[in-house]
């Protein structure tokens, strides 16, 4: 059947696989927004720019941070750089929020949303003065180099983009028993319905924003490091796909962590599918849902009428 | 309009109108600063009078430039009608993004918007006739009504600044008309416009029509200046320029959006040869009015005059008790 669009099934599958690295980025940024959104009632246009972020300081780990310290030998690998990227994000997120989105929580949330894209600004446009928009290559770490070939498919399956699947969806999947199946999740969510009730109770919730906004920006950063190495590493890798994720924020709804992830993946296979059968509608077709989506179910798939 | 403010425009006016007799300020820039002008007050009609925040007014702006670039360029139509055909192409995806818009509210609407201005650059970037990354170029000034030649700079300054009058009057009316004030009413409190009878959807449609196709009458005026429609003007990064100048100057003020605009245009201009300083600038002007001045330059200096004619009359009212 596929033969006769003139579609091998190998392309077809190595689409669906470039589908589902995008849809695991999809899915770890959306739910970032998400929990941020839940607690702050801001939406972080800054998401993109700290996953650029995170992808930047895994590079600079690798490269330049040795020449830094007069120690070319000296660099911090992967395996790292994938804990102290986020950590590093995050630490600069709560400094972010401390200092600056704190102020705005009492105002419509419209400025919460301005403030950070005026961040992303100046964060995309400070990596682009030092960097340039050309992109810098990351290399793939030596364990996850090379892949598995499947002879009876005729397939061969990059082992990086396999580990990029499962780290994704295993954060994704830690994220949501975290938030709904522990204390501290318990918390999360009565701050996201009654934070004055739950502050009422004795829990500190201005610390749990920061703490929250600061696992958010991580998300996105740890998101970074993982793309680091399949995408180009440049200033604005991040500004171009925060507004797709967007778009799967208005689709699935901001109401579930899980409707985040699914619709995340579900989304990403989407473009992948559109990939092979018709390319040129692939950059606008998660557009095109939203819009289908909007007229049929406003409120988004896993969204709260309110 | 109280005398100070007649005073004001008329001061205005004359400086906008004898600016082809003077070398002091490039002409061309002006014309931009008209443009942006517009487009900046056609985005205020949205977000000072209504409440709504659009993030993709770029898509109406951008949109309505490659359509009159393409006009004017491949069809020969003359500057009117290539605008007019602009203005009509902004209406009609002003009508339907605004129709899919206004299902959400708040933070989703600017959500909403946003993508679906990427829908148009995406659109921009692909079909045959916008020519991809090089945009249209070299798009004729043409002749207006066949006979009045635009190609000299003062003929198409005038032009620029009679469309300019005409759409900034055009929501100055708005305004001030009742429909104004259902709107403002919007802004204050949906919930009360609705108890009171009012269809707010329709009239949020309609204010983002109207502000979509003002948009788009400035995007086809500024693909005429510059003889030039690019993929720049239908990117994000125009959008949030129009939020910036709108912020900058004073939501819901009629002069603030024209101050931004020529504050933010200004300061591109000086900042140009410097690479990707004007984003980082731009980025960290927008951190401070947020989180400093929301009011913006105008806002702020009505609510100063205001808090002094306040003070002056309880002066007065006193040495008149005495």
């Amino acid at each position: 059947m596929l033969e006769a669009f003139g579609i091998t099934p190998q392309a077809l599958i190595a689409q669906l696989l470039v589908g589902l690295i995008n849809g695991s980025f999809y899915a770890i940024l959306s739910l970032g927004l998400a929990i941020i959104f839940g607690l702050l009632n801001v939406i972080n246009f800054t998401h993109g720019a700290q996953y650029m972020l995170g992808a930047f300081f895994a590079w600079i780990g690798l490269t330049q941070v040795g020449n830094w310290l007069g120690m070319p030998d000296f660099s911090i690998n992967y395996w790292v750089a994938l804990v102290a990227a986020p950590l590093l994000v995050g630490a600069i997120g709560i400094v972010m929020e401390r200092l600056m989105l704190k102020r705005l929580y009492h105002l419509d949330h419209l400025y919460g949303l301005l403030l950070t894209f005026g961040l992303a600004l100046v964060i995309e446009g400070m990596f682009r003065h030092w960097y340039g928009i050309s992109g810098e290559s990351y290399s793939v770490p030596e364990a996850l180099q090379g892949g598995f070939r499947l002879e009876s498919f005729g397939l061969f399956l990059p082992k990086y983009r396999m580990w990029v699947i499962v780290a994704s969806l295993a954060v994704c999947i830690a994220t949501w028993y975290m938030i709904e199946r522990t204390k501290l999740g318990n918390y999360l969510r009565a701050g996201t319905e009654n934070p004055k009730l739950l502050q009422a109770l004795g829990i500190n919730v201005p610390l749990m924003i920061t703490l929250t906004y600061g696992f958010g920006v991580a998300l996105a950063a740890f998101a970074g490091v993982l793309a680091a190495p399949v995408f180009q590493v440049n200033p604005v890798m991040g500004s171009n796909l925060i507004i797709v994720v967007f778009a799967v924020v208005v689709i699935g709804g901001m109401g579930s962590i899980a409707g985040s992830i699914v619709t995340g993946l579900a989304l990403g296979l989407l473009e992948g599918l559109t990939k092979v059968f018709y390319p040129e509608a692939s950059s606008m077709v998660i557009f095109v849902v939203m819009a289908i989506v909007l007229l049929v179910r406003p409120a988004g798939l896993f969204g709260k009428e309110k | 309009m109280s005398a100070n403010t007649r005073i004001l425009y008329t001061v205005l006016l004359a400086f906008l109108a004898v600016v082809p007799f003077q070398d002091f300020v490039y002409i061309v820039f002006v014309m931009k600063l008209l443009c942006f002008a517009l487009f900046a007050s056609a985005f205020n009609l949205l977000l000072g009078y209504t409440g709504l925040l659009s993030f993709g007014h770029a898509a109406f702006f951008g949109g309505a430039a490659y359509v009159t670039a393409h006009a004017s360029k491949a069809w020969g139509l003359s500057p009117e009608l290539a605008i007019l055909l602009g203005m009509f192409y902004a209406c009609v995806t002003g009508y339907l993004f605004g129709s899919l818009a206004i299902r959400r509210q708040g933070i989703y609407f600017a959500m909403i918007t946003l993508a679906l201005s990427q829908l148009i650059f995406f659109l921009a970037l692909q079909m045959k006739f916008t020519g991809g990354e090089d945009g249209i170029q070299g798009v004729p000034r043409g002749y207006l009504f066949r006979f009045i030649d635009l190609s000299s700079d003062t003929a198409m300054y005038y032009f620029v600044l009679v469309l300019f009058l005409v759409g900034f009057l055009l929501i100055q009316r708005t305004i001030h008309s009742p429909f104004g004030q259902v709107l403002k009413s919007i802004r204050e409190n949906e919930p009360r416009a609705i108890s009171l009878g009012y269809d707010v959807k329709q009239f949020k449609l309609l204010a983002f029509v109207i502000s979509a196709t003002l948009a788009g009458m400035a995007g086809s005026m500024k693909s005429l200046v510059f003889q030039l429609a690019t993929l720049t003007d239908v990117h994000w990064h125009m959008s949030g320029e129009v939020v910036l100048m709108t912020i900058l100057g004073g939501i819901g003020t009629l002069l603030g959006p024209i101050v931004g605009a020529g504050l933010v245009i200004g300061l591109q201009n000086y900042l140009a040869g410097i690479g990707s300083f004007s984003t980082i600038v731009l980025g960290a002007i927008f951190v401070v009015c947020v989180l400093a001045f929301r009011r913006g330059i105008v806002g702020e200096w009505l609510a100063y005059f205001e808090r002094y004619q306040e003070s002056k009359d309880r002066r007065g009212g006193y040495e008149q008790n005495k």
